[in-house]
């Protein structure tokens, strides 16, 4: 299984930082073969790390099972198996990082782990066609505005503490927001928010090219308590955080002069920061594009696509250095497949 | 007043046009921020109006405290234009990786002074980015750009400033951004004084640890 053409080389690619378990099946040549997921849905609050690590090693054979038919292979077909060795919480990574172990031994082939939120840019260039861009990550666990330079993805704006999928997440479950099976919280807040008239003043905090959001979500939940409308306190939320994110992106697209801006995360689904990012990218000349819905949130099929990358590259990861890293930022990590223009 | 009669446009930011225009017979720089069609008009009249009006307040306190900014001449504050003193110099960004490791140093420890002597009397600026610097031909390092500047003698609002120039110097300047660093702390320390940036010092470090995935946070916990 070392040589062949590279539609006929496949990597698996498994997903497990935090909520859901996803697992991915790439072709070499980028093709996606299959990309199945099963979210963990806590009963109350957020995610409990040891529920969510719970479920996903009951389900794991499942989807597993469900990504090999899909793929319409044998797992003696696979060549690689990648896996998401980090950032994210600790027990759910390792269960992650079993399975693959586990599979790379049994199939006696190679392991690559992957960065998580090098994944998420990755498989917005794959899905989008972008080629350089400046890259706006946003979900529940990651705020960050990355582009490459030299070597690796740099950097250049980050929340200084909370995600902002965890902004708009807290918010909701404090505003009695509830689950419901497939449905994140923060489209919930979107539809609210879509209904909502007056902006309530709320704190507006960019710092550098770096942004804070956890005043924003206490003051938020503060003018729910004294009476502001629930659908105005999303449309203020969204309103404020959206143009925070935006500006410390548009200061980096200054800063860096990319020509393409991209948006990836589970967050990338909001239309309303949707638009305001491809205002900011038209008015620099730059080409604006969102990774598609499937490829959003936390998925398999980016770790999968990944790890080819880094296995064409010649890394792989032996077992013994294969412990996952649950502080693993993106600018610590070498990406010598990205050829510079 | 405020009639230009040649202006072109220097520089398109993110946050404002920056334009060279003779007024009065001085060259001068007009930093006009523009309204921000993404965000609400009400939210953005807000913040170009707040940042307009505490601009020159805080280059007018920096240059008190001894710190080179450029010349404010004329505020207005409905058209949310500032015109100032235009700065012949080059922009730090420009020089900071090619000059020898001995300017190198000598431009950080200077740079480390000017944010120490903010700091010491009580101004934040808020980016100090290596293109918020300009060395102008007799070596003075002049600060740009206080938008995003507090006043405040916070050990916290201190070290967030000084966390910012790192990751400006780590994102930008990735090569010499560690011993840039450090000669900045230098120069700090010998405006602030050693016990006060040992203070700072730390807090850097717990404003760090607060951030997303530092490996650090993880070990020592």
């Amino acid at each position: 299984m070392g040589t062949g053409k590279p539609a006929e080389r496949f990597c698996l690619g498994i997903e497990s930082t935090a909520d859901d378990f996803g697992v991915g099946v790439a072709a070499f040549d980028g093709k996606i073969l299959a990309n199945v997921t099963d979210g963990y849905v806590p009963e109350a609050g957020g995610i409990h790390p040891r529920e969510a690590a719970r479920h996903h090693s009951e389900v794991a054979d499942k989807v597993l099972s469900e990504a090999f038919a899909k793929a319409q292979l044998k797992p003696k077909e696979i060549s690689l198996v990648a896996f998401a060795q980090g950032p994210g919480l600790g027990p759910c990574l390792r269960t992650g990082a079993t399975v693959a172990r586990a599979l790379s031994a049994y199939l006696g082939i190679p392991l690559v782990g992957v960065n998580h939120s090098v994944g998420h840019i990755e498989i917005g260039k794959l899905q989008t066609g972008a080629q350089d861009p400046l890259t706006l990550y946003a979900s529940g666990g990651n705020t960050m505005v990355t582009a490459y330079a030299s070597g690796r993805y740099r950097i250049f704006g980050e929340t200084l503490d909370i995600a902002l999928g965890n902004c708009l997440d807290v918010f909701a479950r404090e505003a009695g927001i509830k689950n419901q099976k497939g449905t994140p919280l923060g489209a919930a807040v979107e539809l609210l928010a879509a209904k909502g008239e007056k902006l309530v003043s709320l704190p507006y905090v960019v710092k550098g090219m770096d942004m804070s959001l956890s005043g924003l979500l206490t003051a938020a939940s503060a003018a729910l308590k004294k009476g502001e409308r629930l659908e105005d306190v999303c449309f203020s939320l969204q309103e404020n955080a959206f143009s925070m994110v935006t500006e410390v992106t548009e200061r980096a697209l200054a800063h860096t002069e990319k020509k393409e801006v991209l948006l990836t995360g589970g967050v990338a689904a909001n239309k309303r920061l949707q638009s305001m990012l491809e205002v900011i990218a038209g008015e620099h000349d730059a080409k604006f594009s969102v990774v598609p819905q499937k490829f959003a949130t936390d998925n398999g099929a980016m770790i999968a696509w990944t790890g080819a990358l880094a296995y064409m590259n010649g890394l792989t990861t032996p077992v013994e250095e294969s412990f996952v890293k649950v502080r693993w930022r993106v600018d610590k990590v070498d990406v010598p497949w990205v050829k510079t223009l | 007043m405020g009639e230009n009669a040649v202006s072109v446009l220097l520089k398109k930011g993110a946050e404002a046009s920056l334009y060279i225009a003779d007024w009065h017979g001085r060259r001068v720089v007009i930093k006009q921020r523009l309204p921000k069609k993404y965000r609400p008009p009400q939210l953005d009249q807000t913040i170009r109006r707040y940042r307009t009006v505490h601009e020159p307040q805080l280059m007018h306190d920096a240059k008190r405290a001894g710190v080179p900014t450029p010349l404010i001449f004329l505020v207005d504050v409905e058209n949310a234009s500032i015109t100032m003193e235009y700065i012949e110099g080059i922009q730090v960004k420009k020089l900071l990786d090619s000059i020898c490791e001995a300017d190198r140093m000598e431009l950080c420890h200077g740079i480390g002074e000017e944010v120490g002597k903010l700091h010491k009397n009580g101004i934040i600026h808020g980016d100090l980015t290596t293109s918020n610097m300009i060395l102008n031909a007799e070596g003075r390092i002049f600060l740009v750009d206080f938008g995003l500047g507090d006043r405040s003698e916070e050990l916290e609002d201190q070290g967030v400033d000084l966390h910012l120039l790192r990751r400006a110097l780590q994102s930008t300047h990735f090569q010499v951004a560690d011993e840039c660093f450090h000669a900045v702390l230098e120069g700090y320390a010998s405006a602030v004084g050693a016990d006060r940036m040992q203070d700072v010092l730390v807090k850097i470090r717990e404003i760090e640890k607060r951030g997303r995935y530092v490996a650090e946070r993880q070990q020592e916990t």
